[in-house]
């Protein structure tokens, strides 16, 4: 909320009024009304876009929010993407240009919707000076203001020169969202014409005059280093210009990327390890169950009332330990990135999740001042939270620079990506539970065992869960390893909500409680988790009589101010799961593009399955043991089960969309499967168990 | 000298007759419509139409369309009018983030031009090219959306 900070808020009547601190006026003679809005005298609205777009969609979404308060012809919208250089230029004028923790929407909102509303009221300004009357006599609607009693009309794109001239408004009133008409809407996406008419370009395919491309092979081993590279093999292929020992890893530059990779494999590269040649998945687990070991220090996330006491006094406890691998992101665009360095300046063209990152990064790389950087966005083959990452932005700067103004464009191959990710980390968790006579839960101890990540509470969900449990204590033990970590679509809400959800269930079923109403006797009235719950289940047909045959479990659990719900129904044959049915429910708050948000949840659904059935990264012997899609799989189109989304916003926040839909998946397929063969699964992935889709 | 077409345009190209089509398409001819994905045929991101059969692009040798007719996804589209399935592609809004759905399309194409009216079971089995985003049930509907149109 960084941007919104600066902002004085007053409530008047019920509509929200800002002290804008938009720019106070836009860069005329380029049709700038402020720094989100353009109109141009063809009556192109061109409304920036600050952060990235990688398939979530928020792109059109914001210029939704835009549009909406801008009062223009949505037909006529045009989204660029603002630009990294003129953001420092212009002090940060757009904010944050990251897309991370599904903030896209939650962070930005207000500040889209004022400047919308501030261009709008500008521009109408522009023409009440022009036709000598009061602003407040004119109104605006589709690109046109009109003033009723002299019945004089003139278009948005005929006053944006004058409107780039005068002050912006001090304050503004923002729509209530019943009168919304382009926001709440099922707009289609800006992105999509291009898409499927082949013209889009991610970073990856930048094509420069003169470019060269670069494969790279990186030291298998985190931290280790190229200790002699005989590059006699890759001399007089054809097409092969340069072999650069990079430290970390060798590039090979050539005039095709397929003769780079070529030569790539034919080079004998030595490789120091250093001090992690011997790391293994043992290890880590290992160094993951010390954290159990008396006398380990842990943070207190979470603490109320008496624990100890209460689990003494319970009547029955209830342990369980889960375990949470690696995984990869493996987005189907690879890391890739292309750059020339020449004249003190660097130019670069990558698919990044936060561009002012890429920014700074090139910035280092090149040893030029960020004031001589402009990177160039392109559309993300996929985030996931991978692109937040610079490592393959410095590499990419690094490579350019040894090449002299040079364009180079390097790509990854899979293998590199598998084996060189910022994992999700992994993670365990020993949980006890002290149950009542009745079987509710009097007492919850949890500690989990992770690796620190900044601005991720490793004990999320479970430090925030939402039972009625009077005696809570939840910890975090800091446990590092030489894997390299990352964000990882949900990051703690990947992980947490399958191990609270799962235990809880345990508890339900310790109780000989049905799963459903043992959860809902436990949420408070006004929990937003009740409704989702329940409108899963009465979708799924929970309280009428079960199909023969067919299992069902249920989970419930927040993530980044959206609530979400799942019901999985499965038959299970031997340990060949059929998937019947996915319900998942998802409240949001406030729905920007309700078509959209579906495509999260099912998107969400399959990234969160491919993970459940067969998601582990594993290393042996310090290096990672998978390298393409045939060990490190993920569903195909005829493993997709039918899911069924439920929107139901209850208004009042915003929620993020991103991360939401897939969260409470694994956990009510997990339970499901619980019920379906009594084989309760505290460690994924599910083929650990031997369990696979049928 | 290896020719062949690409949409509809003759080309020429030397170079080593075991370079995949991919990278002749794309480094050599500037045509980015198809993608590397994985390099050894396992995800479709680099599928195109050789003489209207999808192939993938990454793990076929450029010799074997040596006087064939390839089309990417950049040639689908009859200049402004887009094919039946793009259009379908973009009613259903299937994309997320894009990068497969090149492949995608060119595979519903093939589909469809052998099972005007495919069953689910037929689509299950054509459409093997992987979505990271998770965009089938889109793909699937909007196959399905194309069928009917055509039907």
């Amino acid at each position: 909320m960084r941007a919104l900070s600066r902002r004085a808020f007053l409530k008047t009547a019920g509509a929200l009024v800002l002290g804008v601190h938009l720019p106070a006026r836009g860069q005329a003679g380029r049709g700038e009304i402020n720094a989100w809005v353009m109109v141009l005298p063809n009556e192109q609205v061109i409304i920036r876009y600050a952060r990235s777009e990688m398939g979530q969609g928020s792109m059109t979404a914001a210029a939704q929010l835009v549009a909406e308060e801008l009062e223009c012809d949505w037909r006529r919208v045009r989204v660029d993407y603002a630009d990294s250089n003129e953001q420092l230029r212009r002090k940060r004028v757009w904010g944050s240009m990251a897309s991370a923790g599904s903030r896209t929407i939650r962070d930005s909102h207000q500040v889209l919707r004022a400047a919308g509303a501030s261009a709008r009221e500008t521009l109408v300004a522009a023409a009440a000076q022009g036709w000598g009357v009061a602003p407040a006599e004119c109104r605006a609607a589709n690109g046109v203001i009109t003033h009723a009693a002299s019945e004089r009309r003139i278009t948005y794109g005929r006053v944006a020169a004058a409107a780039g001239k005068l002050e912006a408004p001090k304050q503004l009133a923002l729509k209530p969202q019943a009168d919304w008409k382009v926001a709440g809407k099922p707009l289609a996406r800006v992105d999509i014409p291009d898409i499927v008419t082949g013209r889009t370009r991610y970073g990856v395919d930048t094509q420069l005059p003169n470019m060269v491309y670069a494969a790279i092979a990186q030291c298998p081993i985190p931290g280790g280093r190229v200790r002699s590279v005989d590059e006699a093999p890759a001399r007089g292929r054809r097409g092969v210009l340069r072999v650069l020992a990079m430290g970390e890893y060798v590039a090979v530059v050539a005039d095709n990327w397929w003769r780079a990779a070529q030569a790539l494999l034919a080079l004998k590269i030595e490789w120091d390890g250093g001090a992690n040649a011997s790391l293994s998945s043992d290890a880590v687990k290992r160094e993951l169950a010390q954290a159990f070991e008396p006398d380990t220090a842990a943070s207190v996330t979470k603490s109320e009332g008496e624990v100890e006491k209460a689990l003494t006094q319970a009547v029955r406890v209830i342990e369980a330990e889960y375990a949470l691998p690696f995984l990869a992101h493996a987005t189907l665009e690879p890391p890739s990135c292309t750059a020339v360095v020449k004249g003190g300046q660097v130019d670069v063209w990558t698919s990044t999740q936060d561009a002012e990152a890429t920014h700074a990064a090139a910035a280092a790389a090149a040893g030029v001042a960020p004031e001589n950087v402009y990177v160039h966005r392109t559309q993300a083959g996929g985030g996931f939270g991978r692109r937040l990452a610079q490592d393959y932005t410095t590499q990419g700067v690094a490579i350019a620079k040894a090449l002299n103004g040079v364009p180079v464009n390097l790509i990854w191959t899979r293998d590199e990506d598998l084996q060189h990710d910022q994992y999700r980390p992994a993670s365990l968790a020993r949980l006890k539970a002290g149950l009542d006579e009745a079987g509710n839960p009097v007492a919850l101890q949890c500690r989990v065992a992770a690796p620190a990540l900044k601005d991720v509470d490793a004990t999320a969900a479970l430090a925030d869960q939402p039972y009625s449990i009077a005696n809570l204590r939840i910890e975090h033990a800091v446990r590092s390893s030489a894997v390299p970590v990352g964000y990882w679509r949900g990051a703690a809400h990947s992980q947490n909500p399958f191990v609270r959800e799962c235990f809880i269930d345990e508890l339900a079923h310790a109780a000989k409680r049905d799963p459903l109403d043992y959860r809902l006797a436990l949420l408070p009235e006004k929990s937003k988790e009740r409704a989702v719950l329940e409108a899963a289940a009465k979708a799924i047909g929970w309280r009428t009589p079960w199909p023969q045959g067919l299992h069902r479990g249920i989970a419930v659990t927040e993530v980044r101010g959206s609530y979400t719900a799942a019901v999985a129904e499965l038959a299970l044959s031997g340990k060949k799961i059929e998937l019947k049915r996915l319900v998942i429910a998802l409240d949001p708050g406030r729905v920007i593009n309700p078509d959209n948000v579906v495509a999260q949840v099912q998107g969400g659904a399959a990234f969160a399955l491919s993970a459940l059935l067969w998601g582990e990264i594993t290393f042996k012997d310090g290096r990672v043991e998978q390298s393409s899609f045939g060990d490190y799989r993920v569903l195909t189109l005829a493993e997709m089960p039918p899911v069924e989304v439920l929107v139901v916003p209850s208004g009042g926040f915003w929620g993020g969309v991103g991360e939401a839909g897939g969260a409470a998946v694994a956990p009510a397929v997990a339970n499901a499967l619980f019920v379906a063969s009594g084989e309760r699964i505290r460690s994924l992935p599910l083929k650990k168990a031997g369990f696979d889709l049928s | 000298m290896i020719r062949f077409a690409v949409n509809a345009k003759p080309r020429e190209v030397d170079v080593e007759p075991e370079m995949p089509l991919l990278w002749v398409l794309r480094d050599e001819l500037d045509v980015k419509g198809p993608k590397y994905g994985c390099g050894v045929g396992q995800c479709g991101a680099c599928t195109v139409l050789v003489d209207g059969e999808p192939v993938r692009s990454c793990v076929l040798a450029v010799s074997k369309v040596a006087g064939r007719r390839v089309v990417t996804i950049e040639g689908l589209a009859q200049g402004e009018r887009l094919h039946p399935v793009q259009q379908a592609w973009i009613d259903q809004q299937v994309p997320q983030c894009g990068y497969c759905q090149g492949g995608q399309i060119l595979a519903a194409v093939a589909l469809l031009r052998k099972h005007p009216s495919p069953s689910d079971r037929q689509i299950d089995e054509a459409m093997t090219n992987l979505c990271r985003c998770g965009t089938y049930a889109r793909v699937r509907s909007a196959i399905q959306a194309a069928a009917r149109k055509k039907a």
